[in-house]
């Protein structure tokens, strides 16, 4: 637990000592910004136009503003969280200093536990500044909290599944490109895994369906909690560090 | 203290280490003495736990390397072959990390680490970043990473590479004064390192223990072997046979003539002949122009050369 933390707030520091994190960070909201904005023009014009003709259902602001906005977060952090988390371990590796985490007298388990503490916690405090969006929207109008916080909770429980899965890979090689490359190419497919839902038959679809990250998001942007969804995130979260911790222990090292 | 007993490493395709033993005694210092890519550091991978041996088992501190990992590991400071430094971190910072890492209390690793720099000399350089370093002051940051949580056993792979004449000096005060206290193990492939600091030497060859004797004990054993070089005017290749075949005789080898140099034949005898007079007849006999005859005795360095080449009438000490 010590050592877990001694290990977190390292890599943490690290993070903040290099560019990356406020690169990464300054980016992220950039282009937050940018689509908050356009999306609340937008939700302004067709407000403006239900207005004119009355017509049809008043657009509401969950479904105009808030939903696209942490959709499109969720789109963009699986962009930025294979280059948060391919230093993780391959750059130990790489460097060498690998050799001071396993000659220390610590349980593997501290430093796989510690480096995806320190993953997460940069996207967290990435995702609290964009808490500024919906204090603007509380100021504007009367967004509906339930789906704000059901959004943050799905981001949460989003982000750590990557960073999981990034780790995995970054225990696996020296190459922190070959990390990234493939932390992506495995979250872009549990992304897309569902394209082929509505084709297969009806146990393929639910079983396709099942291990969709996207999918299991879609519940929380309702502001719904549902148990399938925890269980998902929470069992993709430990079988990747379980993973990374095999890879850990067991690969053939210098 | 340390006890390694028929250690094997494989690796895909070679075997780096076969089947080592050894003993170190408690404040012992002890002296890994052998050529590159001999399995120095490779055994001293396997000591310090990171990572396990193919066959055998190595004890430190009474506890199993594999078996009993933690408290193994507890019991070692270790410096590998390449310094385990974070470029990006300043030097005091990374010491107070490394000793938190191996169990030094929050209140006593800022003390630990300022005395494992001012031992080390880089108390100057403390707040600069390690990448900003030099060579030799990034190797004694990783020595001051590996005495900061004063462990009873540290596992040194060739600690002095890279420093300065003056730093080697003061560093290998440093090794001689924490002995005693400290068991140590330190590898090299220069035998002045193990003359000025270490008690006793276990030289290794492709894997295998050659030698394993005090520096005393081997510098005796090697200082009584003689050499003669005797200096020809004719090619000797006839009288090869002859000569070894002298009583006292252990070694022969032919130096290639260089134009204008006369033939040379490097003769090994063994304690308590006197060969002389006997190679010289032979060489009379045969009309091969004597023209030097040179007996010296062999250097502690030339007793290390002789171990460590593949010769098997050599390797038989
Ligand atoms: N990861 C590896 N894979 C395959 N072979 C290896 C590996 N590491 C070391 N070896 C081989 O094992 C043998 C012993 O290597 P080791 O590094 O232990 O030598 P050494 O005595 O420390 O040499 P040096 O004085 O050069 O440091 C060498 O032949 C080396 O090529
Ligand atoms: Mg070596």
């Amino acid at each position: 637990m010590q050592n877990m933390m001694l290990i977190a707030k390292r890599d943490l520091k690290m993070y903040f000592i290099s560019p990356i994190a406020y690169i990464i960070i300054a980016v992220f909201l950039f282009l937050m910004g940018w689509m908050f904005f356009n999306l609340l023009s937008y939700y302004s014009q067709s407000l403006q136009q239900f207005g004119a003709i009355s017509y049809g259902q008043k657009p509401t602001l969950s479904e105009n503003v808030i939903r696209p906005l942490y959709g499109n977060m969720n789109v963009i952090m699986l962009f930025i969280v294979p280059f948060i988390t391919m230093r993780l371990i391959a750059e130990e590796r790489k460097d060498h200093t690998v050799e001071l985490l396993l000659t220390a007298p610590i349980r593997s388990l501290d430093v796989i536990l510690g480096k995806f503490l320190s993953g997460f916690a940069l996207l967290a405090i990435m995702l609290s500044c964009t808490l500024i969006y919906p204090i603007m929207l509380f100021y504007l109008t009367k967004p509906d909290w339930g789906v704000v916080l059901g959004c943050y909770m799905g981001l949460l429980l989003v982000a750590a599944t990557y960073v999981a899965v990034g780790l995995f890979w970054s225990a696996r090689t020296e190459n922190q490109i070959v990390a990234a490359a493939l932390s992506f190419g495995t979250l872009l497919f549990l992304w897309l895994i569902s394209w082929a839902a509505h084709r297969a038959g009806p146990v393929w679809s639910d079983v396709l369906n099942g291990f969709s990250i996207v999918g299991h998001y879609s519940n929380f942007s309702e502001g719904v909690i549902d148990t399938t969804d925890l269980v998902f995130y929470a069992s993709a979260i430990g079988f990747s560090l379980f993973g990374a911790k095999l890879s850990f222990d067991t690969s053939e090292w210098g | 203290m340390i006890e390694v007993r028929d250690l094997i490493k494989q690796y895909d395709d070679r075997v780096a280490v076969n089947k080592i033993s050894f003993s170190v005694k408690k404040g012992e210092i002890l002296g890994f003495l052998g050529p590159n890519g001999a399995g120095k550091s490779t055994t001293m991978k396997i000591l310090s736990g990171f990572m396990p041996a193919s066959a055998g088992s190595a004890k430190i501190n009474g506890y199993d390397v594999e078996k009993e990992a933690l408290q193994a590991k507890a019991s070692i400071g270790y410096l590998p072959e390449n310094p385990p430094v974070y470029m990006a971190m300043a030097v005091e910072e990374y010491l107070v990390f490394a000793a938190r890492l191996h169990g030094v209390h929050k209140t006593k690793a800022n003390t630990a680490a300022r005395d494992a720099m001012d031992k080390c000399g880089i108390t100057d350089v403390r707040h600069r970043l390690i990448g900003n370093l030099s060579k030799g002051y990034r190797q004694r940051v990783g020595l001051a990473q590996a005495i900061a949580h004063n462990p009873p056993v540290l596992i040194l792979d060739e600690p002095t590479v890279g420093l300065d004449p003056k730093q080697i000096i003061e560093i290998r005060n440093l090794i001689r004064s924490l002995g005693g206290e400290h068991t140590i193990i330190l590898s090299t492939h220069i035998l002045p390192e193990v003359q000025a600091t270490c008690g006793r030497v276990v030289v290794i060859d492709h894997g295998t223990v050659v030698a394993e004797d005090t520096l005393d004990g081997i510098a005796a054993r090697m200082q009584s072997n003689v050499r003669v070089t005797l200096g020809l005017q004719k090619n000797p290749e006839d009288v090869l046979a002859k000569l070894q075949a002298v009583q006292g005789v252990t070694a022969l080898s032919k130096t290639s003539k260089n134009e204008g140099e006369p033939f040379t034949v490097h003769v090994e005898c063994a304690k308590g002949f006197d060969v002389r007079s006997d190679l010289a007849k032979i060489c009379v006999s045969a009309d091969l122009g004597l023209l030097t005859l040179n007996q010296e005795k062999l250097s502690l360095e030339d007793a290390f050369v002789r171990l460590i080449t593949v010769d098997e009438n050599t390797k038989e000490l």
